[in-house]
């Protein structure tokens, strides 16, 4: 849904063909809310529900609601869609919403963030900390290759010392640790 | 009377060196969070939340209470000295704060936002500490039908009364509940949309959603939406206030929180609307009207002190009934679950030294916010220079540290990842991200309550409606429902006092 290239911000008198992928572009929010009504379904209707039952409502109801609920709004808010509401895209101090989305910065950081997930095993969390600091910041636009990296270093360090020896949540001390 | 004792007791919790601590440092990460921008009150406790692993409950809460309050402060410093309010309840400061610094007076400006914040915190948290244990005490028979209803009661509100489309407000809830079915069910052990996966049997931890929804979620959409020419900061030096000015703003500072504090105790959007009226009520009344538009003090102080009575209102409802009304107080409803305390009419009961201490340190860290802000708010503003690439960065680095202190699983951070992109959808479509929230952290407690009450009646939906108190809940629910209609009457009354 990141991926539509178009200007999410345009004014919605902007006309022609843009106008309509936006319009479309939004419709996806209805299908995975439609895509989501049917897994949640499935998935309660498919249940055994063999195990014997407390009360008179078991496991599956809660989940049929939900499912069919879903499957309404999908179906409602494509209709809102169809007839031009708008999901208003979200400001903030730092949001500006006049430029087109950049989602290369987005995919960057997205795999910048993913790294760290299969590194913080086998180098450990300092390192891979260090390196998601780094990268996000780089994928940002920070290009300072003496500053970005002591930042990140110390960071890194700072907080695995402050979670693993101070508050005693254990983080993963990785080779790094074994030498210090 | 009883209260007051109570209230004293707590001192003597707040006041030990430690849970000073603990207040110092909210107040402070509060302040320096609201002062920045993108990172909200609610993003900073989420972000907080894996502390609780290794901090008793009562110096967390000590310290989450502190934050909520610090970032009503600092938030109201960005508005006067950047015209960026990042947070709802600061829009307005920006009306006439703003126009007042560009006119040389932001030192005043930013003293009037100080002392409404310590006056309607006070006053607000004064309320709390009179009406919270009535309240309690009002709805301490209540039971499973009662709880349900309660929760029904914030689902609508959530998603009715805040954001501009009720749709999507609908949808972000179902998207909620749908990820707090995720795990077995509580009852049968029968396993829900598990797919087979023994990591997901233990259903997607609260702290995951709220870090991924709140931080990595707005962490992504700023990085798509990257401002390249950050706001210019106007130069302020020390706030203070002249007699004229201090003639002019003591009667904002008391009125705003009669507005702010009925307001943030129900469910109707924290302290959006609060400060709107108040803001509109110190217009109507000043002597000096003609100002306002172009730097108004009045309109500084009044909806300021609403904001801050706003929060302490909050906390009446979620302390006394668990009905979180702003994104805070559903965070910081789910710290309470971290530490298997269930806030409600019981709570005062069972928990007087964490209720009674987190009060206390209420009124003290209004102090030692009132102290921090006033002389140092020149400091607070160069924060505003932070490079935004180390602010974001610094954001997932702490998300990524937080999911992983869950429970120690890279397949954690990745979870993490995908909630944070839908997160990123949600703001880029307009859904709301609290009622997404609300709906993992409530839901399967609704879900229990709801078949609770109906084993009790034997499946007759009777069961559901067959106290006074979830009556009334429901009656409160049908309002609030006819909410639009009611609104389009007060919007249609504001346009035309706007006019005049």
């Amino acid at each position: 849904m990141s991926t539509t290239g178009t200007d999410p911000t345009a004014p919605p008198r902007d006309s022609g063909l843009r106008a309509l992928l936006r319009g479309r572009s939004e419709l996806g929010v209805c299908l995975i809310l439609l895509v989501l009504g049917v897994l949640v379904l499935t998935d309660a209707i498919t249940m055994d529900t063999d195990i014997t039952q407390r009360g008179p409502i078991g496991p599956t109801t809660v989940p049929i609601v939900v499912g069919v609920l879903l499957l309404v709004v999908a179906v409602l808010l494509a209709v809102d869609v169809l007839r031009g509401g708008r999901g208003e895209a979200e400001g903030g101090e730092d949001i500006d919403l006049t430029e087109p989305g950049d989602w290369r910065t987005v995919a960057l950081l997205a795999g910048v963030f993913l790294a760290n997930a299969v590194l913080i095993g086998p180098l450990g969390f300092p390192i891979s900390g260090a390196l998601l600091f780094w990268g996000s910041a780089y994928a940002l636009g920070s290009r300072n290759l003496t500053r970005d990296p002591l930042i990140a270093a110390v960071l890194s360090l700072v907080t695995y010392v402050v979670f693993n020896n101070l508050l005693g949540v254990p983080l993963p001390g990785g080779p790094l640790m074994g030498v210090l | 009377m009883d209260s007051l004792s109570s209230l004293i007791d707590g001192f003597g919790t707040a006041l030990t060196p430690l849970n000073l601590l603990w207040a110092a440092i909210g107040v402070l990460l509060g302040t320096a969070i609201g002062v920045l921008p993108g990172i909200g009150p609610a993003m900073a406790v989420a972000l907080l939340l894996p502390v609780t692993y290794g901090l008793d409950p009562t110096g967390a809460f000590i310290m989450f209470a502190g934050i909520y309050y610090g970032g009503m402060f600092g938030g109201s410093t960005t508005s006067i000295l950047l015209n960026t309010p990042g947070e709802s309840a600061a829009v307005v400061a920006a009306i006439e704060g703003n126009p007042m610094a560009r006119a040389g007076r932001g030192a005043q400006a930013l003293a009037a936002a100080a002392c409404g914040h310590f006056a309607g915190g006070m006053i607000g948290t004064i309320l709390l500490v009179v009406l919270a244990p009535t309240v309690a005490s009002l709805a301490v028979d209540i039971g499973a039908p009662d709880y349900f209803a309660i929760m029904v009661l914030a689902f609508i509100a959530v998603t009715s009364v805040l954001g501009s489309s009720r749709i999507r407000g609908f949808a972000s809830l179902l998207i909620g509940l749908t990820l707090g079915l995720v795990g077995l069910d509580q009852m049968t052990g029968q396993q829900r949309l598990t797919f087979g996966s023994l990591q997901l049997a233990d259903g997607i931890d609260v702290v995951i959603v709220a870090v991924g929804l709140f931080a990595i979620g707005e962490a992504l959409w700023v990085a798509a939406h990257l401002r390249r020419t950050a706001g210019e900061s106007i130069p302020v030096g020390r706030p203070w206030l002249g007699k004229a000015e201090l003639r002019r703003t003591w009667k904002p500072w008391l009125r705003g929180p009669l507005i702010g504090f009925p307001f943030g105790a129900i469910p109707a959007g924290g302290a959006e609307i609060p400060t709107f009226l108040s803001y509109v009520t110190e217009k109507r009344l000043s002597k000096h009207r003609d100002e306002f538009g172009r730097g108004a003090i009045e309109g500084v102080a009044g909806p300021e002190s609403a904001s801050s009575a706003s929060a302490a209102g909050t906390l009446v409802s979620m302390l006394t009934l668990g009905l979180p009304t702003t994104a805070v107080a559903a965070v910081m409803l789910a710290a309470f679950q971290q530490y298997g305390i269930q806030p409600g009419p019981l709570l005062f009961e069972r928990e007087p030294e964490l209720v009674w201490g987190l009060i206390a340190s209420l009124f003290v860290g209004m102090v030692l916010l009132l102290v921090l802000n006033l002389p140092l708010a020149p400091v607070w503003a160069k924060l505003l220079r932070i490079p935004r690439p180390y602010l974001y960065a610094g954001i997932l680095f702490f998300a990524a540290v937080g999911a992983y202190a869950v429970g120690g699983e890279p397949l954690d951070l990745v979870i993490l990842l995908i909630i944070g992109l839908i997160g990123l959808g949600m703001r880029r479509y307009g859904l709301p991200v609290l009622p997404a929230v609300i709906g993992v952290i409530l839901g399967p407690a609704a879900e229990q309550q709801l078949r609770r009450a109906l084993q009790i009646s034997d499946g007759s939906v009777t069961g559901l409606v067959n106290t006074p108190f979830s009556i009334t809940v429901y009656a409160v629910i049908l309002v609030l429902l006819g909410w639009p209609w009611i609104k389009r009457v007060l919007s249609r009354g504001r346009a035309a006092r706007a006019e005049d």
